[in-house]
């Protein structure tokens, strides 16, 4: 079955109403799902956030107008958009919106709304703060013929434009809310979603509570949530553990697991994916002996990727080997493929012999370097100290420094740093979102190795205009086949992500990404 | 219950060797210091003592509990958390003496230095350690990591140990300025001064000598607060960072994560750190009834 | 008195802005940007112009000494201003925090108190006997041990034997009595086993040097019954500079609750702390460590004037 993007981009999709994905069991209504966040979020406005903590508690408030269809990730189905169709030219996106939405203040929802909240995120007006701007820059036009249709007009054509409208962080905003105050999603929360918003205590939780009125008829089942905010790990799983919380959706190390399955196993299920996250470790070009691509290959070479994989695995949430998408994925390279990439065979002791004879090469003996790792205990610690242990055995010695993330970030922006651990995490599995972090410094605000390559930049925006999957996929090997062998920037470890769920939880779909599917539409409590 | 001669008393004083007149004194004392000398033997000679290197990765041992190959278990790499704790004796001593050492050193100098000038110099240095008093220990210490960053010497941050050592410098200056001050009034000084001596002469001869019994005792006290301060820190991920063996950081970091599952990761550090600031204090306690029983810190 | 009183009140102004400029200083040496944290920590793609305007949003864009005014001038009319982080008023971030900490203080405290005062008694009266090492042993370990360590150890505790662990949401005391001392006690003992150390110590110490002081030995030559002597003159004596070190440490249990706050995952004044030092969200850092410096210089001038009206043996220049 062809699930690619491109595909569906020539393919008028029409997806029913109320379609929740197969269950076994009839849904129970009521309860109150208890769940832990490690983090908190830091304000209310979706279109100026970043951060997973912001996701799990607020999403169940709003839509958008697409989302993923749970159980066929990457396929995308209609959240507020009833159908829609995609011109042969591939610039124009018409969608027709579901009848009777509300939003919590009981006003209805309308293409104005639609289009008000797109405008917000392509061209905020002054003060607000869009963070996902440049994914609608193709965006030429938005009209709305009637209340319930909006016709996006772009530009240029983009493969990745269904998904960017499926973005978990496009929530639907009312245009007459945005029109008194820009900044109105700041501090309020008011959407369309299954749960209004009750209260948010400061450093402790959020809660929410079912909408009566919700345009998905009988739903939510539950009657609400809350979300705990627990920073300690060690916290989190305890809670877990007693049942204080039923869930946690960011993920578990392997080791958590293991303990709740040893503890409390036949109270719970046990979740798992390949995560749209890798750590890669990323040179500062400008510093030396870094400036030389055959340094930078020696120590892509230097790391046994496979065996590191499988052992670090038993402790850290890494477990995948895989090129610059996500292993699994259908854009991404296939494992017969990938063992012929620099830094990826299967013979260390052959990879670690041409590391050392390219550094003799390049003249450099003796190599010493300070290694930048964020403070941050999972997974950065154990695979910086593995990564420091693998250069150890070809003779190069690296210094461990783990500042906190701040200073972490603040070093990576302004090239304080020579050789670093950087992470390149996203929502959707999107070649346009994950080669940025490889696309020249001057064209990429996510890029820290501080070096220009057309070559690369060229290949991006060839395959980001080209419709035909085949033809993209090729464009992303090339891409691919460069990067490794410049080593600017390379992938260690991919994430692997662990979900363990008290049993009574039903209707939640795992996925690879920690930013999806956490609406609770669809979640109901067996008990 | 030694057998001693009915006029002992009167006889003056045999000069006794110190250590053993210590001893006598103070068996607790004795007991806390022979503690440390241990402590810091196995710290030297870690290399000897310790079943296995603390650096090494086992990626076949992850986590394994408590056995005869591993005293007391192994942590999430594999590595021996015996030869991690007595690697960690070396950390913790170090930190230790030398955060007690600079914060004594500097409190010290300021407090003299106070105590000597007086006037307009004592008023503005006692309000900069009245402002430096009122930031709590820890509040200050992490706003001084933050500051610095790092700064590795020989896997030690020298950074962190200023960090350490700043809090202690107000309450040494403290304590030090008003011994300082009961000897300055005294008239052998002035006459000194009328004679024109140099002032670090006076300083150096007269009164240095006279505030080395609160130093000491307040030195031997800090260095235990420094250990715990630096595992503190540690464990708010601002203190040692890995791989370096320390206490401080066995309990924080990862060990977080598997503390509940692998507790043999979090309990021997905690008992470390416990035994050797206890053994600080032990000694610190005795020392000062041994120099001065009526000096408190 | 009242010009003692009026002299030290005046010194606490030049004290607090000198806390005030240090603190203001050394954020702004802190490396770290709260704007690049809160928009790049989670990875994926961040406009520059977000950036650009988050940080004018924050006034971040104003020089320093702009900045400096302006707190100090909010400050003077009671404004501490709102949090870079969460945009909510500092006051309100603190006020919902404080209650639970000041309870684990307050807890703590007569939690060590009443430990300290019967032992510190008891091992004064019967120096150097068996029960006095025994409990000199107990106090100078509680000052060896790390109170998050013992709380971690607690923790392990009760979740291997009982499978439980106390709630993770704070329900104010007279809402919930039970809720609330089943959630609260557990840290009120791990930071109150050092505090009891202290005061059991101090009370030790000065009972012993009460116990020599002349008049007791005159009530006691006078044939007072012993426990009279004790009860009337001597623990009422020595309560005096134990009710200092208690009234100190009560300002260093807030900075010992920072690390406890975090094994306990209690939403408090440390936790925050922490967080907001680790946000580089500069507004609420200095608030809160004025009030923690506010708070201690406080305690530190009551004190001082307790002793002077309690204690007419202390003149005042």
């Amino acid at each position: 079955m062809k699930r690619t993007l491109g595909f569906l981009a020539f393919t008028a999709a029409i997806v029913g109403v109320g379609f929740g994905g197969a269950e076994a069991q009839t849904p129970k209504r009521g309860g109150i799902l208890k769940f832990a966040v490690s983090a908190e979020p830091p304000n209310y406005d979706c279109h100026g956030a970043t951060s997973f903590a912001f996701i799990h508690p607020v999403r169940p408030h709003y839509n958008t107008l697409l989302k993923f269809d749970e159980p066929s990730y990457p396929k995308v189905k209609g959240d507020l958009a009833q159908s829609w169709t995609v011109s042969p030219d591939g610039l124009t996106y018409t969608f027709k919106l579901k009848p009777n939405i509300k939003f919590h203040d009981g006003s209805a929802m309308t293409s104005a709304d639609v289009k008000a909240t797109y405008e917000r995120i392509a061209n905020p007006p002054t003060g607000v703060v869009s963070i996902r701007k440049a994914a609608y820059e193709d965006i030429a036009a938005i009209e709305t013929p009637d209340p319930q249709t909006v016709v996006f007009k772009l530009k240029a054509r983009n493969a990745s434009m269904l998904t960017n409208f499926a973005s978990p962080w496009d929530c639907i905003y009312s245009g007459a809310k945005l029109k008194d105050d820009p900044k109105f999603p700041e501090k309020n929360v008011m959407g369309t979603g299954p749960f209004k918003f009750v209260e948010h205590a400061a450093g402790s939780h959020w809660v929410g509570e079912r909408f009566a009125d919700y345009f998905e008829k009988g739903k939510p089942y539950l009657d609400g949530y809350r979300a705990i905010f627990i920073r300690n790990t060690a916290a989190r799983v305890n809670a877990l553990q007693a049942g204080e919380v039923l869930a946690e959706f960011r993920g578990h190390s392997p080791a958590d697991q293991a303990k709740l399955v040893s503890a409390v196993g036949d109270k719970v299920n046990v979740h798992e994916s390949p995560w749209i996250c890798s750590l890669v470790v990323t040179f500062n070009a400008e510093k030396k002996p870094f400036d030389d691509a055959r340094v930078r290959r020696a120590l892509s070479l230097a790391i046994d990727r496979w065996q590191g994989a499988q052992a670090l695995s038993k402790i850290a949430l890494v477990r995948h080997v895989g090129g610059l998408l996500r292993p699994g994925f259908d854009l991404a390279t296939s494992p017969a493929d990938l063992v012929k990439l620099p830094g990826y065979g299967k013979d260390i002791n052959k990879a670690r012999a041409e590391a050392k004879k390219l550094l003799a090469e390049a003249g450099v003996k003796d190599l010493k370097f300070k290694f930048l790792n964020r403070n941050v205990p999972m997974p950065y610690t154990p695979v910086g100290v593995f990564v420091i242990d693998q250069w150890r055995q070809i003779g190069v010695i690296a210094e461990h420094e783990q500042p906190e993330t701040k200073a972490y970030i603040g070093n990576l922006r302004s090239g304080n740093y020579e050789v670093g651990l950087d992470f390149n995490c996203d929502a959707v599995d999107d070649p346009n979102l994950q080669l940025l972090k490889y696309i020249s410094a001057d064209k990429s605000s996510i890029n820290y190795g501080r070096y220009n390559d057309r070559k690369l930049d060229e290949l991006y925006e060839k395959q980001k205009r080209e419709l035909d999957p085949k033809k993209r996929s090729a464009l992303l090997r090339d891409f691919e086949k460069h990067a490794l062998t410049e080593a600017y920037t390379f992938p260690t470890i991919w994430w692997h992500r662990i979900i363990v769920n008290w049993k009574q939880i039903k209707g939640w779909h795992m996925s690879p990404s920690h930013y999806l599917n956490q609406d609770l539409q669809d979640v109901w409590l067996d008990q | 219950m030694t057998m001693v001669s009915p006029d002992a008393a009167f006889r003056p004083r045999q000069p006794r060797h110190p250590v053993i007149e210590f001893a006598r004194a103070q068996p607790t004392g004795m007991a806390g210091l022979a503690f440390i000398v241990i402590l810091f033997v196995a710290g030297v000679f870690a290399d000897f003592v310790a079943p296995y290197d603390p650096l090494t990765l086992d990626y076949g041992a992850m986590l394994a509990p408590p056995s005869w190959e591993h005293w007391m278990g192994t942590d999430a790499f594999g590595r021996d958390v015996f030869s991690r704790i007595i690697y960690g004796a070396r950390t913790a001593l170090a930190v230790g003496f030398l955060a007690s050492l600079f914060g004594s050193g500097i409190g010290a100098a300021i407090g003299v230095v106070s105590a000597y000038f007086g006037g307009r110099i004592d008023m503005a240095i006692e309000r900069f350690m009245d402002i430096l008093l009122s930031f709590p220990i820890i509040v200050l210490a992490l706003a001084v990591v933050a500051v610095l960053g790092k700064f590795p010497v020989g896997g030690l941050d020298l950074n962190l140990i200023v960090a350490i050592a700043i809090p202690m410098i107000p309450k040494v200056a403290r304590v030090v300025r008003s011994a300082a001050l009961a000897i300055r009034g005294l008239p052998y000084i002035d006459a000194a001064r009328a004679a024109g001596y140099h002032h670090s002469r006076i300083i150096f001869r007269h009164i240095a000598p006279n505030v080395v019994a609160p130093f000491l005792i307040m030195f031997t006290a800090f260095i235990a607060q420094a250990i715990l301060l630096e595992a503190s820190l540690s464990f708010l991920g601002l203190g040692v960072t890995e791989p370096t063996p320390a206490w401080g950081l066995m309990l924080s970091g990862t060990s977080q994560e598997f503390y509940s599952q692998a507790p043999w990761m979090i309990l021997f550090p905690g008992v470390a750190i416990s035994l050797a600031v206890f053994a600080f204090n032990l000694f610190g306690d005795a020392l000062r009834d041994y120099l001065d029983p009526r000096f408190k810190v | 008195m009242l010009r003692y009183t009026f002299h030290r009140l005046l010194l606490m102004i030049p004290t607090l802005l000198g806390v005030a400029v240090l603190v203001f200083v050394l954020l702004r040496m802190m490396p770290g940007d709260i704007v690049e944290l809160r928009l790049l920590m989670d990875g994926g793609q961040v406009s520059p112009e977000a950036l650009a305007t988050e940080r004018v949003r924050l006034g971040l864009d104003k020089p320093f000494w702009l900045q400096f005014y302006d707190w100090i001038t909010g400050i003077m009319v009671g404004d501490f201003g709102t949090s870079m982080w969460t945009g909510r008023p500092v006051i309100e971030e603190i006020g919902s925090r404080l209650g639970l900490s000041l309870q684990v203080a307050v807890m703590a405290t007569i939690l060590a108190v009443s430990i300290a005062i019967p032992l510190g008694t008891i091992s004064a009266l019967y120096k150097d006997s068996w029960i006095d090492h025994v409990v000199r042993i107990f106090a100078i370990a509680g000052l060896a041990v790390p109170s998050f360590w013992l709380g971690m150890v607690i923790i392990l505790l009760l979740l291997y034997n009982f499978q439980w662990i106390p709630p993770l949401t704070y329900v104010p005391i007279w809402e919930d009595p039970i809720h609330n001392l089943s959630q609260l006690i557990w840290p009120a003992i791990a930071v109150g086993y050092r505090y009891s150390a202290v005061a059991t110590r101090m009370t030790r110490s000065t009972l012993l040097e009460v116990l020599q002081e002349d008049y007791i030995r005159t009530a006691r030559a006078k044939g007072v019954y012993e426990r009279l002597v004790i009860s009337r003159h001597a623990v009422r004596n020595a309560l005096l500079p134990v009710v200092t070190v208690i009234g100190l440490e009560f300002a260093f249990l807030i900075g010992g609750l920072v690390v406890t706050e975090q094994v306990f995952n209690l939403n408090g004044i440390g936790k925050l702390f922490v967080e907001t030092v680790t946000r580089n969200d500069y507004t609420m850092v200095q608030a809160l460590v004025m009030l923690v410096a506010a708070f201690f210089i406080t305690v530190n001038f009551v004190v001082d004037l307790l002793y002077a009206a309690l204690d007419p043996r202390i003149r005042y220049r």
